[in-house]
């Protein structure tokens, strides 16, 4: 076997049973880190796939960003170690419903979908490739992205300035 | 299998490994004598005989004795696995850094952003070790490391593109070929950092980001001793807690590789042919970076800590603004020049 196939096991495996590990883990916290497993395993899957920007963006922002801010607000509501949330099923009826559609149409996508086989050369800066194409032909989707961003930062801030100030009234 | 056993991968491999060992060793026997010297004492003077040069090898001798104490109520794999994940965080990076001009890990066009993305989970595993300790000190630290560490990671991203605005590419290797040659007012080598008067301003945002960045004074809140004891690494002993100062050390270096390689020409010498080629490119290189490790170490032991309120205000009302003006304003200066 090559060594490219051997990787794409060992990194499929890493981010399968990490990923059963956030669903089944009853505390929280490890259930945040194994999503940190999940997340760097699908980013290796990437490189894989010559995705190596996409990858990297991949661990920027989820690993160094989201799942920081994740981790924060779990360890700011709950008690430490010994605590561990009591998770119990509701509406499952419903759930189970749902998510048998969701699971059809997933499959019946995979079905459908005619997957094509890239040529495996050696690809070289899928950077520029991709710059200029935000920069020509989506250009107003990526900028329309970024204005929506700013929105969201403007309104976070608002809401957070406004909190403070009722609290202790001087700042 | 068998290409995982050729002679040029485990080189790959094992030649930064080497250069961090030997480079661990030498930089906490001389960050104890920098402190010395800058207090007007002596330092470590008896392990080795001259100026106790052996002192960090019986350091970790001693550490390989001792005792591997796990908290019981910690969480035990996140406790044990941390250090570990900290270190190869950091050594991760090196494999971007062109050591030479005929040696670089791997030869990736997204290079200084694979750089940037990988020391992010820095963080993570600093959050993981203070989490899984179950000690409030800990947590307190690991919460301050990874405010500084998000916070910090913006102006160091901000002055990286001001760099890669002048430079176009991402790749270290290219960023250090563009610096060759000796043209600026006739005698001056071409490092970006006399290219353009707005790129001083940069470095200077991106040295004091590094600092945060790698936790040193007067950024070290998340390990402060005299408050925090010594912050997520209070529960860690001996090799685990070693893991976690070979990992900070790594760091200091890498950073500091980093803006060797983006502001004063990576492998290239100043005497632009004089003293050139492979192993002399590789000599200037370690020179420099470590040069900007000794200037971090005098400033460790000259400056006092700020307060947490202090850090992030010089962050995001001084260095986050400052370093988006400064970004535009090279960007400009590329366009006009």
């Amino acid at each position: 076997m090559e060594v490219t196939t051997l990787l794409f096991y060992a990194f499929a495996i890493i981010t399968l049973s990490a990923a059963a590990v956030m669903v089944f883990s009853k505390n929280i916290v490890h259930s945040a880190f194994a999503l940190m497993f999940t997340l760097i395993g699908v980013a290796a899957l990437y490189v894989l796939l010559y995705a190596d920007f996409l990858a990297a963006a991949q661990l920027l922002v989820y690993v160094g960003g989201i799942l920081i801010l994740i981790l924060f607000g779990v360890m700011l509501t709950t008690q430490g170690l010994t605590f561990s949330f009591k998770t119990t099923a509701v509406n499952v009826p419903a759930a189970t419903v749902v998510s048998t559609a969701a699971l059809m149409l997933l499959i019946y996508a995979f079905v459908q979908t005619d997957w094509t086989i890239a040529e495996t050369g050696v690809r070289d800066d899928t950077v520029r490739e991709m710059g200029m194409m935000l920069m020509g032909a989506y250009v107003l989707p990526f900028i329309v992205i970024g204005v929506l961003l700013l929105i969201a930062i403007i309104g976070a801030i608002l809401m957070s300035t406004r909190l403070s100030a009722k609290n202790d009234g001087e700042i | 299998m068998t290409t995982l056993l050729n002679i040029p991968l485990v080189i790959h491999l094992a030649l930064p490994l080497t250069i961090i060992l030997v480079y661990a060793l030498v930089a906490i026997w001389g960050e104890r004598k920098v402190a010395g010297f800058i207090q007007d004492r002596l330092g470590p003077m008896r392990v080795g005989g001259w100026h106790g040069w052996a002192q960090s090898i019986a350091d970790l001798l001693k550490l390989i004795q001792k005792e591997d104490i796990i908290p019981a109520n910690s969480s035990r794999f996140l406790f044990k696995f941390a250090p570990f994940m900290m270190f190869a965080a950091s050594y991760a990076a090196f494999a971007v850094i062109p050591f030479s001009s005929g040696y670089i890990g791997s030869n990736i066009n997204i290079g200084v952003f694979y750089l940037l993305a990988v020391t992010s989970v820095l963080t993570l595993s600093i959050i993981m070790a203070a989490w899984a300790s179950n000690n409030k000190w800990s947590l307190l630290g690991g919460m301050r490391s990874a405010a500084q560490m998000v916070s910090y990671e913006i102006p160091t991203i901000a002055t990286v593109l001001t760099v890669i605005v002048v430079s176009g590419s991402l790749n270290l290797m290219t960023v250090t070929e563009m610096q060759s040659g000796n043209d600026i007012l006739g005698f001056l080598p071409n490092w970006f950092i006399f290219q353009n008067p707005f790129l001083i301003v940069a470095f200077v945002i991106f040295f004091i980001s590094i600092l945060a960045e790698s936790h040193r004074v007067p950024f070290d809140l998340p390990e402060s001793e005299s408050e925090l004891v010594a912050g997520y690494q209070t529960e860690y002993s001996g090799m685990r807690w070693a893991m976690f100062m070979l990992a900070e050390y790594a760091d200091m270096l890498l950073l500091s590789l980093l803006g060797a390689v983006l502001f004063f020409g990576g492998w290239n010498s100043p005497f632009g042919d004089f003293m050139s080629g492979p192993l002399w490119g590789f000599f200037w290189f370690m020179l420099k970076g470590l040069l900007l490790v000794f200037v971090m170490m005098w400033i460790r032991w000259t400056l006092p800590r700020y307060r947490v309120d202090q850090l992030m205000h010089i962050c995001w009302s001084i260095l986050i603004p400052l370093s988006f003006i400064n970004l535009i304003l090279v960007a400009l200066w590329e366009l006009i020049f």
